[in-house]
């Protein structure tokens, strides 16, 4: 295959992904201000996104260790919270479960909700895609976020607590993810998983250990798989 | 916090650690072996199943205003929602979501 071809489709990974640049950045620089000013210092705020590399788990974690968690909680809760990364690998396996083992480690790496969306869109429109051109769309649908959360992250730590409240930078993370939900849900079963996710998740918030968000996620797992089953015997439109 | 330098660098290595291997479980492990359709007509709805779980406790009890709801959030999430699901464009709904919090905080406080 040409490589020019591959790196068309680099490209089109990095154009896909991109726009998720706008919330990454703010949510990186977000997790720098909240983590040194819950008292970390700048290694091992660093640490945290360099190593785990999970915005929501990071601050998950960051949330309990301000209340004066034990260990145990704090890392139990995280873990929980990136439990829904088990199914985003497990997704990616018919696509990418071909490649090289340090390939796959790579990108186990940096699995991201964001890349994960921007590729299992790509790959479900597209089964013609070989193998080496999956890997090149992911690698550009990463391209764009791994850098920048870490760079971000840094930056943040840095300036600390000179972002003015107005910014209401709380609300990008449920932005984002709104915003990558609303064109997911192309058919009845799609919807209906997700009213289950929302209704359970709040009905069971008062679990510890994000516990709810578990028990709501697999309700709604197996609520689209059954209307499927149902309203779309023959597979979906 | 009150933790110890060993205590956060072990929260921090453990958490690292765990989550790699919970991306890397399937891509790693399962390869390029057949998942049957049962397993992929779950898969499908990993996203639509998990995302709008994590976020609505943020939308209903947002922490910036101490957990109490607030219209100009919920109205942000629901123009962000609309607007995805209609024009089918991320970028299109994360600004209007962006521009209809900063409306509604302007003009509900």
């Amino acid at each position: 295959m040409p490589d020019s071809n591959l790196k068309s489709i680099y490209f089109s990974g990095l154009r896909a992904s991109a726009p998720f640049l706008l919330v990454v950045a703010p949510f990186a620089i977000l997790f720098g201000v909240v983590a040194m000013e819950a008292g970390l210092d700048l290694a091992q705020t660093m640490g945290f996104t360099v190593v785990v590399v999970a915005g929501a788990a990071q601050f998950t974690a960051l949330q309990l260790m301000s209340d004066e968690a034990p260990a145990i909680v704090v890392l139990v809760s995280a873990l929980a919270v990136n439990l829904r990364m088990a199914m985003y690998s497990a997704s990616m396996v018919p696509y990418l479960g071909a490649a090289p083992l340090w390939q796959r480690a790579l990108i186990s790496y940096s699995l991201f909700d964001q890349n994960y969306a921007a590729c299992i869109a790509r790959y479900e429109l597209d089964r013609q895609m070989t193998l080496p051109q999956r890997v090149a769309f992911y690698l550009g649908a990463t391209t764009p976020l791994l850098p920048v959360w870490i760079g971000f992250t840094l930056l943040g730590a840095l300036i600390g607590r000179q972002i003015p409240p107005a910014l209401a930078l709380d609300f990008a993370l449920p932005i984002t993810f709104i915003a990558l939900v609303g064109p997911a849900l192309r058919t009845v079963a799609h919807v209906a998983a997700a009213f289950v996710s929302v209704a359970l998740s709040l009905a069971f918030a008062g679990l510890p250990f994000n516990l709810g968000l578990i028990v709501a996620a697999v309700a709604a797992l197996a609520t689209g798989a059954e209307v499927e089953r149902r309203f779309y015997p023959r597979g979906l439109p | 916090m009150n933790y110890s330098d060993i205590t956060v660098w072990t929260i921090i290595l453990v958490l690292g650690v765990g989550t790699f291997l919970i991306r890397f479980s399937f891509l790693g492990l399962i390869g390029e072996r057949k998942l049957p359709d049962w397993v992929l007509r779950h898969l499908r709805y990993t996203p639509v199943a998990v995302i709008p779980g994590l976020i609505a406790p943020l939308v209903a009890w947002p922490d910036a205003t101490g957990g109490s709801p607030d219209p100009a959030r919920m109205i942000a999430a629901a123009v962000t929602a609309l607007v995805g699901y209609l024009t089918r464009n991320v970028l299109a709904a994360v600004l209007s979501g962006m521009a209809s919090l900063y409306a509604g905080l302007a003009l509900i406080g």
